[in-house]
């Protein structure tokens, strides 16, 4: 246990030491908010939907954790490429519990940068509905958090090197975010769209997050909960063994 | 049999490692007394680093047996953890940590007591010239204070076998010097079996009690610097190894971490 935690502990330390990469990664999800938020609003009000910031802060909180956690895996490599990685796999500790320190640590991490995230959409004007929720917001942020983090697990345990992450942001994080109902609301969706939507686990973190936010679910509270947990369990598991299979 | 294992603190027997048809350990078999200096000398690819990971349990051996403090790597892979320590060819400290955090963090790993653990790190880095410097990044350290560092970080669980791949490469000869004084008083001191691996040759005569060369995945000759130079009629260590492992260049593909490196190179420029 100690092991799990001073790795976790390794984790937070890198990332509060580093504000370059907590500015920098804030970037991308305040962009999207302003520019689709304030951009998209007077269309979307005439269509009928109400306020868009409203309905796109939860989804924009998503997309600060997705694109924190799963670019989060770049660290596996970063500790192959400096070595740090080789001080982890001889010690005499069992290979689950560094992935296990390690992926809890980076999803601390993306749960952070996501309230950052949040605290942004409150200055943008974000109002969520009823603030009591927040705790179970909480909760569903830490579940995507763990989700995606375990997808970063897996990318960084597969890829070599660094160039194949070009691809890994082209196809994996930005269909996740863009098929996610976190920029349009699910039930208007011509049919196939609505089925890759439907088919997409970070959809469910939107819709659990929205639906807490701003009340209004699509998928219902208890299945957004399950596929989340249950994807979380499963994606670490897969993360946990291809780490286990890492050769230096 | 077993009287013979009791003294060989490390010991190979038939050792193969095949990759995909290709053999990078070819039948070796070695014994390292307890409290013994032992040079593995090769030439680049002759199979020491691959012989480094299995001792090390990082690759499991495709035929042969081994034993690390009495203890099998591939079937109790944490009690060999706990008996050894490495430093690695390459860099392996976390350079966004302090040296203090850094050798906590291997601490924590290897369940040194909390008590215990305090006096040891402040012996240790004050051994290796560190004290002062423990609450600094790594990453501002020099190539000669990471290794010093790293050195102190492998000792800290008191282990009983010291693994030093190519721990001078790359360094200046005052720093090598350095390094080569700290590790000899470590091991008087801590009573440590030091299992090395270097290019200097120099050096190798120096410092090894024994030293083993390894060349195509063999082991070509054993025994102290005095009699390989006997053997082979040369007059130094060096004369003695290209006697044994002949004047031919060897070619190593560049592995993706050998290419990042590259890349770090040329982004961050410098090592």
């Amino acid at each position: 246990m100690n092991a799990v935690y001073i790795l976790w502990l390794r984790q937070l330390k890198r990332y509060f030491r580093s504000r370059a990469r907590m500015i920098g990664s804030l970037g991308q999800p305040t962009l999207f908010l302003l520019a689709l938020g304030f951009g998209l609003g007077p269309t979307f009000a005439r269509a009928g939907h109400g306020d868009y910031v409203q309905f796109l802060a939860p989804g924009i909180v998503a997309m600060g954790i997705l694109f924190t956690a799963v670019f989060s895996g770049i660290e596996i490599i970063w500790d192959r490429q400096f070595g740090f990685l080789k001080e982890t796999l001889v010690a005499p500790v069992s290979r689950l519990k560094i992935v296990l320190g390690q992926t809890l640590g980076r999803a601390t991490v993306a749960l952070i940068q996501g309230s950052i995230v949040f605290l942004v959409c409150l200055a943008a004007g974000f109002r969520p509905a009823q603030p009591l929720l927040l705790p179970l917001a909480l909760l569903f942020m830490a579940l995507i958090a763990i989700m995606c983090t375990a997808i970063g697990t897996v990318v960084g345990s597969v890829l070599q090197d660094m160039q194949g992450f070009q691809l890994i942001i082209n196809f994996i994080v930005l269909p996740l975010f863009l098929f996610s109902s976190a920029l349009f609301p699910v039930p208007d969706l011509p049919g196939a769209v609505r089925v890759v939507v439907q088919l997409n686990p970070l959809s469910y973190g939107v819709d659990g997050l929205r639906g807490v936010l701003t009340s209004g679910f699509v998928f219902g509270v208890a299945t957004d909960f399950a596929v989340l947990g249950g994807l979380a369990a499963i994606l670490l598991a897969i993360g946990a063994y291809l780490f286990s299979k890492i050769e230096v | 049999m077993v009287g013979k294992m009791m003294a060989a603190i490390i010991e190979a027997r038939d050792l193969v490692k095949r990759f995909d048809g290709f053999t990078a350990v070819d039948h070796i078999s070695f014994a390292v007394e307890a409290g013994v200096i032992f040079g593995f000398l090769g030439p680049n690819g002759a199979g020491k680093t691959t012989t480094i990971k299995m001792l090390t349990t990082v690759l499991a051996p495709s035929e042969g047996r081994l034993w690390i403090a009495g203890h099998d790597p591939v079937k109790e892979p944490l009690l060999v953890r706990r008996a050894f320590g490495i430093v690695f060819q390459d860099p392996s400290l976390d350079g966004e940590l302090t040296a203090a955090e850094n050798m906590e963090l291997h601490g924590v790993l290897y369940g040194v007591p909390r008590a215990d653990r305090r006096a040891r790190v402040e012996a240790l880095l004050r051994f290796v010239g560190l004290w002062e410097r423990r609450d600094d990044y790594v990453k501002r350290f020099s190539g000669g204070m990471r290794r010093r560092l790293e050195i102190a970080r492998a000792l800290q669980h008191r282990p009983r076998v010291l693994f030093l791949d190519e721990p001078t490469a790359g360094l200046d000869p005052q720093t090598r010097n350095q390094i080569w004084e700290f590790i000899r008083g470590l091991c008087r001191d801590e009573h440590v079996t030091v299992f090395f691996t270097t290019h200097y040759m120099e050096e190798a005569e120096r410092v090894a009690d024994r030293i083993a060369v390894i060349d195509h995945g063999r082991i070509v000759a054993e025994g102290t610097a005095a009699a390989l130079r006997q053997q082979t009629g040369g007059r130094t260590l060096e004369d003695a190894f290209i006697t044994l492992t002949g004047h031919s260049i060897r070619e190593a593909d560049a592995t993706p971490v050998d290419r990042m490196r590259m890349m770090r190179r040329v982004w961050l420029g410098r090592r």
